[in-house]
């Protein structure tokens, strides 16, 4: 069992007690303990369940690169799953619940998967889709949905605040071991802006915890120095708990800072996520080791040899009384001799080596540790923990040599760069046959916008395992950031190290080589997603030779810590089963994030209120302080209708269409697109833009016209005010303005660079108001103006400008519901007091805000079309019968020959129509128009659809437009629309104009 | 009849201050940034000289900053604009030029205090390291997910201008990354 030692831990404060919890059982550790330290100082060596066979699982590392100790922390708004233990700082309060276990973590159901796991090899998943057919969809989905996952996904809204920060420097350094505050050191020194990052809530690494001496003084003080320095240096910033996850294209790097997550209770942001624009960028990532493959190496209590001793430097805690190192390599005596130092036993260092010399296995031999060479472990004993293990010749097939009791295996593979950051934008890797890992090659770099490398490995992340040459190589890094930007760095010399003479790894894959298939079958590779030896060897039986197949294939290297400790290991088997060599095996692609991120900090800001940016109007208190139900239109939400108390939406908008009709409505219009286009060319791009002539306008004066993209079909529509000579005023959709806007100036800037015309858009430069119905003139006289708005001095289609009730008016002689109307525009800083004028000035003519669905329905009694109803991106001006909008004269416009390719022009095209249901309802919207019989798909054939659809309160009845085939030649037919319940509606085609089609009602 | 601007002058106090700033003349003018009587025309209506790329100049009632290589945006008093509006479209008339009154299609925020940048480098993706970004800098940029301009208007106090219709989003965003505690350290 794992313990608390009376002494040591040089990250905890023994006076200051945490209190937490696990899967409810309150418990205590210190500050400075991590989840995983805490729990182990608790004795708590199960901490989850594996993904697959729900195998107990204990936690294997001390680091990112946890694949067991995952857990979900805290509770409701602030829970989040899949955490690891090895990285969650302790904090008073911590909730934490293991995760993949049924009905709790000591008795697992689901364990019964590992008594079938023969059952269940690589592929199961792909294969139970392949045979019996139907077996997958009513046996093997239910059961795997059902198991599947580790975390529960959180049920509640995030309760907490995310951001994002922009940063720019000169080098970004990932990593704040001793190469990163080296290398920070050095490039600090050239001037340049420096930003150094460190995932972890402490500097420096690895080197104290290994005994590093630099410069004569422990690592512990010449870290501390040279974080003095670096915060002298103003042009250097240094960031610890913040996570360098990905390098981009153009320097760019994201970092993942985690602010409050050891600390809940303090204010601000719970995450920031960095967003870094750096012209070099130097990765001081340091090393990961591997776990060796021996039968039950992912039993409670096996571990890396690096965390068995972390958590005794780091946090004095034991994690068993005796301990058995197995090793290929030299580092591993490390933790034997810290185990030693600590006062624990350490019964024998197994090493797989046949000769074992070298300073640190001396001083072991020295230490009286018993050191057995050319051995391996044939077999770990235990179940849910280790109780022992049984020893073999590396070289023989496992047959055991003798039986050794442990509480603890601490295993050493040989340590592999994390390459992760280097690789991400491209940069590739070679093979290191003596330390058996890739490393980055620097002859073949990321490379930036100029061709030249901007991302430069240093320290144990270039495969530099000694501090010396991690030094060295960290200077040698930062000079040639330097050198890269142009600056001269200071001959800094590499600072002096201790480091004993450490003798060769010898490359492990199998532990014993000879190993058979049942030991195979036990032999973990990727603990999270439990792939074994034995399941890699089956994907190369099976043909999978390519290590990206076998990756999908076995799921190897697929889970949430994405194969970090199992990459290496696993391709190396996939090599040997397919008797190639490991660099011709190559490796999986390294993606970002370097471990996950939180969901929120990439949302960042926009969540709640700001989520996304909603456009208001100036009018918009005033629509919500009356109640308006909005809709979205773009990001605009504009009044559907304006409900009075008690009344329905149905009910509100029919009674604003009938007092429109009736008396006076009035409509805040402040939405639709208003685009300045002025230039001496300005009536030659007018005519380019739409079907119809602009060009011959005449100012003061209004038109209405369609603007149709390059392929013919129809984009936008609107009216054009002609402000002078040169001066167009160009109306577009609410929706469209943004679009239209781009679209101009791409046509200016792209294609007619050589036309002297300038768009503005001035969409929000008005508040804009349709004064509509009867008496409209009557409250534009009753406010007052200098102007002369009656029909003879400001007839139907035009315009002007003026006073009226001391507002700077600009009137416009245009309606889109048939009544007389003027839309008026003024300054938006005005638009707020002259609505409520018009409102005080209309009372006594009932004046009555209507929104958008009352517009709708006017414009449909008008027969007027709709962009975005009665248009869809594939409908041509022709379809809708409005070829007197189209220009015949005219030698081009956008869209023209386009409108004249055979498909454009055949005469089956559905048209536009009007439509009366024979009962009097209201067509289903979208409904198609059935044909009788079926088409080759067994669907049944169609001869139109509903665009539009609304019951008319002026009409009392329903009415429709819609596209039908040849129907502008069937006028009086009858033909039937489908509903959504089945069955049919019969409505007869008409003219879609269905009120006032001679415009009586606006041209008064 | 009253005016008002997009929030009407509304506040968030802290250690980092957030302030819509009210109805400013703006005025957009579109032309040959290098053509005489661009210049002359610019130096008429405020005194001031036509900046260079990205930078704005500032005098005792006007600034003039550089949005694009063809388009300059004129401040001046709210009520100045319809007259500087006028007379820079009359000595503009024989020229390839626009001059259009934009003052109430935009809002003007300012972000004020020892953390004013770091608060808007929360939101823009722009380099406003003290180094970099000094006075009479002027980004046109976005401020998370709308366009906006910014430049410096005091030695910790940054001036901000968006679409108006935008201003309420702006000062939301705003508020939260010059919120208390949330400052970043680094400038």
């Amino acid at each position: 069992m794992s313990t608390r030692l009376a002494s040591g831990g040089r990250l905890i404060d023994r006076s200051a007690a945490r209190e937490f919890s696990f899967n409810g059982k309150r418990l205590t550790g210190y500050a400075g303990d991590t989840l995983a330290s805490a729990l182990l100082a608790n004795g708590q060596t199960l901490m989850g369940r594996s993904f697959k066979y729900h195998r107990p699982r204990g936690v294997v590392a001390s680091g990112a690169e946890e694949p067991n100790a995952l857990m979900g922390i805290g509770k409701d708004g602030t829970f989040e799953p899949n955490q690891r233990a090895t990285t969650t700082e302790l904090f008073n309060g911590l909730e934490a619940e293991s995760q993949n276990h049924w009905p709790s973590l000591d008795f697992d159901v689901g364990v019964v998967n590992n008594s079938l796991a023969k059952f269940f090899p690589a592929g199961f998943y792909y294969k139970t889709f392949m045979f019996p057919r139907p077996a997958w969809k009513h046996v093997f989905e239910p059961i795997v949905r059902q198991s599947a996952g580790l975390g529960k996904a959180p049920k509640d809204r995030d309760a907490d605040r995310y951001e994002h920060f922009y940063a720019f420097v000169d080098v970004m350094i990932a990593g704040g071991g001793i190469a990163g505050l080296q290398a920070a050191l050095t490039a600090g020194a050239t001037g340049a802006r420096v930003l150094l990052v460190e995932q972890t809530a402490h500097w420096g690494g690895r080197a104290p915890v290994d005994g590093v001496e630099i410069d004569g003084k422990p690592a512990d003080e010449w870290i501390n120095d040279a974080l003095q320095a670096l915060e002298g240096m103003e042009n250097v910033s240094v960031r610890s708990r913040t996570m360098a996850s990905g390098v981009y294209d153009h320097g760019y790097v994201l970092a993942y800072e985690r602010l409050t997550d050891h600390a809940p209770e303090m204010d601000g942001p719970r995450h920031r996520l960095w967003r870094i624009r750096a012209r070099q960028v130097i990765t001081a990532t340091g090393a990961i080791e591997r776990p060796l493959s021996f039968a039950g190496n992912d039993i409670p209590g096996v571990m890396l040899a690096s965390a068995v001793r972390d958590y005794v430097v780091n946090w004095g805690v034991s994690v068993g009384d005796r301990t058995v190192v197995v090793t290929n390599n030299d580092d591993a005596y490390r933790t034997a001799l810290a185990l030693h130092g600590a006062g624990l036993s350490v019964p024998a260092i197994v090493d797989a080596r046949a000769t074992v010399t070298g300073d640190l296995p001396e001083q072991a031999r020295a230490a009286g540790i018993r050191v057995l060479s050319g051995a391996g472990i044939a077999m770990v004993k235990g179940k849910k923990s280790v109780t022992g293990v049984s020893i073999c010749t590396q070289a023989g097939e496992g047959a055991s040599t003798d039986e050794i009791a442990c509480e603890a295996v601490a295993m050493s593979g040989g340590w592999s760069p994390v390459v992760h950051l280097w690789s991400h934008c491209g940069g590739k890797l070679i093979w290191d046959e003596d330390q058996a890992h890739f490393r980055p090659d620097p002859s073949r770099a990321p490379t930036g916008h100029d061709g030249k490398p901007f991302v430069i490995a240093g320290g144990a992340a270039f495969g530099e395992l000694s501090s010396a040459a991690t030094l060295a190589s960290a200077n040698h890094a930062a000079a040639t950031a330097a050198e890269a930007l142009g600056l001269s760095a200071p001959a800094g010399d590499t600072p002096a190290t201790n480091d004993p003479a450490e003798t060769a790894m010898e490359p492990v894959w199998i532990m014993p080589q000879g190993a058979g298939h049942a030991k195979r079958m036990k032999m973990w590779l990727d603990y999270q997603n439990d792939v074994k030896v034995s399941d890699v060897q089956l994907a190369a039986r099976e043909g999978y030779e390519s290590v990206e197949h076998t990756k999908r294939y076995t799921t190897l290297g697929m889970a949430t810590d994405q194969g970090k400790l199992s990459n290496i290991n696993g391709l190396a088997t996939l090599a040997g089963a397919l008797n190639d060599a490991i660099p011709n095996v190559g490796t999986t692609t390294f993606r970002p994030p370097y471990t996950p991120i939180s969901l929120g900090s990439i949302a960042g800001e926009a969540r709640g209120e700001v989520f996304q940016p909603l456009r208001r109007t100036p009018m918009q208190d005033w629509h919500e302080d009356r109640g308006a139900y909005l809709e979205p239109v773009g990001h605009w939400r504009r009044p559907y209708c304006y409900p009075a108390a008690g009344e329905s939406h149905e009910q509100a908008v029919h009674r604003e269409v009938l007092a429109t009709r009736n008396s006076l409505g009035l409509l805040d219009a402040s939405t639709l697109g208003k685009i300045l286009v002025k230039g001496p060319d300005a009536g030659q791009f007018m005519d380019m833009l739409y079907t119809n002539m602009m060009s011959s306008l005449k100012p003061g004066r209004c038109r209405y016209g369609l603007m149709c993209n390059e392929n013919g079909f129809l984009m936008d529509d609107g009216v054009v005010a002609r402000i002078d000579e040169e001066t167009f005023l160009v109306h577009t959709t609410s929706g469209g303005a943004e679009h239209v806007h781009g679209h101009m100036e791409d046509w200016l800037q792209c294609e007619w660079w050589d036309w002297k015309v300038h768009t503005v858009n001035l969409t929000e430069q008005f508040a804009q108001v349709a004064v509509v119905g009867p008496n409209s003139r009557k409250v534009l006289e009753k406010l007052g103006s200098d102007i002369d708005l009656s029909k003879e001095a400001l007839p139907f289609m035009a315009w002007t400008e003026g006073k009226i009730g001391g507002f700077d008016a600009r009137v416009f002689r245009i309606s889109f519901s048939g009544e007389l109307s003027f839309e008026i525009a003024v300054p938006a800083s005005q638009g707020r007091a002259f609505w409520d004028s018009l409102h005080d000035a209309g009372g006594e003519f009932d004046a009555t805000p209507y929104g958008t669905e009352a517009l709708h329905i006017m414009r449909a009694e008008k027969g007027f079309i709709m962009i975005g109803d009665e248009t869809d991106g594939t409908v041509i001006p022709q379809d809708l019968g409005l070829t007197w909008a189209i220009s015949k004269k005219k030698e081009d416009y956008l869209g023209k020959r386009a409108q004249a390719r055979s498909h454009m022009t055949d005469p089956t095209r559905w048209k536009l129509v009007g439509l009366e249901t024979v009962d009097g309802s209201v067509l289903p919207d979208g409904a198609y128009a059935v044909a009788g019989g079926t088409n080759a798909n067994g669907q049944g054939n169609v001869q139109g659809r509903v665009t539009s659809t609304y019951h008319s309160p002026t009409l009392g009845r329903g009415i429709a437009m819609g596209l039908v085939l040849n129907g502008p030649d069937r006028m009086g037919e009858v033909i039937e629309f489908n509903k959504v319940d089945g069955g049919t509606v019969a409505a007869k085609i008409v003219d879609p104009v269905f009120f006032d089609p001679e415009g009586e009602k606006q041209n008064v | 009849m009253s005016e008002v601007s997009a929030l009407m002058g509304a506040v968030a106090e802290g250690r980092t201050r957030v302030e819509e700033g009210g109805l400013v003349g703006m005025i957009t003018l579109r032309g040959d940034l290098d053509s005489a009587r661009v210049k002359a025309a610019v130096k008429d209506a405020t005194g001031l000289d036509v900046p260079g790329q990205r930078q704005v100049v500032t005098g005792d009632d006007a600034s003039v900053a550089w949005m694009s290589p063809d388009e300059l945006l004129i401040v001046v008093a709210h009520d100045q604009a319809p007259g500087t509006v006028a007379a820079m479209a009359q000595a503009l008339a024989d020229e390839f030029a626009t001059v259009a009154n934009v003052s109430d299609a935009r809002a003007l925020f300012r972000v004020s205090g020892p953390s004013a940048r770091e608060a808007v480098a929360k939101l823009a993706p722009v380099d406003l390291h003290p180094a970099s970004f000094g006075a009479g800098e002027m980004r046109r940029t976005r401020l998370a997910q709308v366009p906006a301009a910014i430049w410096l208007s005091g030695d910790d106090e940054l001036s901000l201008i968006c679409f108006r219709s935008v201003a309420k989003y702006v000062f939301g965003i705003l508020e939260l990354s010059a919120a208390d505690g949330a400052e970043v350290g680094i400038f």
